[in-house]
């Protein structure tokens, strides 16, 4: 039995379709209801629901034994896991975003509100910047505007959120897209199912051309 | 000899653990608790995290909790000629826990081979490896790399130690897709790309891939360094769990301490590796020795919850008793209790949060059951 951690919401979906069309279907996940666990014991796999962010940790203790995280969660938590395959999916990037008018004061501490610690340090470390960090957990956009913060570092799609609070991105960081991770432990026991699931979600991944 | 109902899982493992050493010759190193802080700053990068728990001794020298074994033993080792110092040990050590980040005591056991080594230690070094494992659960799994092999690549392809890191990574990560991005951005031609490629994506058992390396080792460095990777295969493969070593290129270790094989095992149910270790020559050298040196440590704390079996009562029976009982009949009643096998607990009322098979109460010299949850 294969234990697959799917990230709640549209990735999620549109990820399980690409499992579906890999032989691991399981119909009863597509049924209005608040259940969180499906599974098909036919097809030797059990999927559950868990919020994205969360993934990553279901996966490194091995309660899931694959899962599909974003890069973003990947690069914040530095889970100990195999990264299998990039989906393709959930295409988005890492940037700094600030107020349309905003000018870089390298004279004074750069604050920074985030929801990603740990990126926003390691991207100003590499630069010799010194930072504040400032870390939310939702509503970023509106930290500048009520001047809580200089810049943000959050993930931008199509910058339509930014562009309606008077916000622009100004550097990108690294592009962001949904990865299929592996717990290591669970890799080496299930190998046979886990590299057959790779390879079959790879003949499906979308290339960008 | 020993209720194995009774004994953990690690401990159990201990003694399991150290039998076997014992067999081949090992003998126990008992170290003190305290290691200078020095000895950890001097080699800061070999411990597997940075933070330690230091303290004044009482001679105004920076003490420090050990974080680390291997380092101490080596410091207690001498440069022999053709022979070879094998020791095993048992210890408490102090990290860092990335979870809680706060210090956390683990237990360690595992063994170290000192001096001049040549290919039967290093073989008897990987299958006291795989040995440990068996004796901790029948389906375990010995994954093993050859750290020249993978320094041999990344200087074939002439990249900046900067890139390397970021390969290195990678590698670890299973990260085909990573790899091809970072070759793509510094100018690493497709062919050079595809060799690493390749070198992560050749894992499993020691026939399959050792024909797929052949094919990737084309450099003298790369030849000379898959030459030795083969002989110790070819003795591996001819050992009773050959079918539970797989070779896998991804367990990343610093290329700064170790240079050979490098090792590290997982059993069932156990989502973390329980076992790490491998050939460190360069940490010798470092620490101005002219020995070579292997070993590897065995993390007990992993084991607590395999097989976890939950235990539905806390106590077979809570046995209750009041002012008016003679303490001679009470001890007389208890004895007779455990003599039938059971486990009790003596109350005058019965405790909270305290699950328990049987409710008995003494009555002058009997027993009388008040409950039964059985």
């Amino acid at each position: 039995m294969i234990n697959v951690a799917l990230p709640k919401g549209r990735l999620g979906e549109k990820v399980y379709d690409m499992f579906e069309k890999s032989g691991y279907e399981c119909p009863s996940i597509k049924e209005v209801n608040r259940k969180l666990i499906f599974e098909n014991e036919e097809a030797g796999v059990r999927y559950f629901w868990v919020k994205p962010s969360d993934v990553a940790i279901y996966v490194e203790r091995g309660a899931a034994d694959i899962g599909v995280a974003g890069k973003d969660i990947l690069l914040e938590y530095a889970p100990d896991v195999y990264e299998l395959l990039d989906m393709n999916l959930g295409k988005c990037r890492m940037a700094v975003a600030a107020k349309k008018d905003f000018r870089d004061n390298t004279e004074n501490t750069l604050r920074v509100a985030t929801k990603f610690p740990n990126i926003a340090k390691d991207y100003y470390s590499k630069k010799g910047r010194d930072i504040d960090i400032i870390k939310l957990n939702g509503s970023i956009e509106i930290a500048p505007i009520l001047n809580l913060s200089d810049v943000i570092v959050d993930i931008v799609e199509t910058g339509k959120t930014l562009l309606e609070n008077d916000l622009e991105p100004k550097e990108t960081i690294v592009p962001i897209s949904a990865r299929l991770i592996a717990n290591k432990s669970s890799f080496k026991f299930k190998m046979e199912q886990i590299e057959n699931i790779k390879n079959s979600l790879k003949a499906q991944v979308k290339t960008d051309d | 000899m020993f209720l194995s109902n009774i004994l953990k899982n690690e401990e159990k493992a201990v003694f399991a653990l150290r039998s076997l050493y014992r067999k081949y010759g090992y003998t126990p190193f008992k170290m003190s608790k305290f290691e200078e802080y020095d000895l950890y700053v001097r080699n800061k990068d070999f411990l597997v995290s940075d933070s330690v728990i230091t303290f004044t001794g009482m001679n105004g020298k920076l003490l420090a909790l050990k974080p680390d074994v291997t380092l101490s033993i080596v410091k207690n080792t001498k440069d022999l000629p053709d022979t070879v110092q094998k020791v095993y040990y048992n210890e408490n050590v102090y990290r860092v826990s990335k979870n809680t980040h706060e210090f956390k005591e683990i237990m360690q056991t595992g063994l170290e081979c000192i001096g001049a080594i040549g290919i039967y230690d290093i073989y008897e070094v990987i299958s006291l490896a795989a040995k440990s494992l068996g004796a901790i659960s029948e389906n375990f799994v010995l994954d093993l790399s050859h750290i020249g092999i993978v320094s041999a690549v990344l200087d074939s392809i002439g990249c900046s130690r900067e890139t390397g890191k970021k390969i290195l990574t990678c590698i670890g990560e299973k990260n085909q897709s990573g790899i091809e991005k970072i070759c793509a951005e510094n100018n690493i031609s497709g062919e050079d790309c595809e060799k690493i490629v390749s070198l992560v994506g050749t894992y499993g058992r020691i026939e399959k891939v050792i024909p797929e390396l052949r094919a990737i080792c084309d450099t003298p460095e790369l030849k000379s360094s898959l030459a030795e990777f083969e002989s110790i295969c070819a003795l591996l493969i001819s050992s009773e769990f050959s079918d539970k070593i797989n070779i896998d290129f991804s367990i990343a270790t610093d290329m700064r301490y170790y240079n050979g094989v490098v090792f590290q095992g997982f059993v069932e149910n156990v989502p973390t590796g329980v076992l790490s270790g491998g050939q460190y020559d360069n940490l010798m050298k470092k620490m101005g020795r002219k020995s070579g040196a292997i070993g590897f440590a065995v993390y007990l704390d992993t084991l607590e919850r395999l097989n976890l079996v939950e235990k539905k009562y806390d106590v077979d029976c809570i046995l209750l008793y009041d002012e008016s009982t003679e303490p001679a009949d009470l001890a007389n009643a208890v004895n007779k209790l455990i003599a039938d096998g059971r486990e009790v607990m003596v109350q005058k009322a019965v405790p909270e949060n305290i699950k328990y098979k049987q409710l008995l109460k003494i009555n002058g010299k009997e027993v009388d059951e008040l409950e039964n949850n059985d």
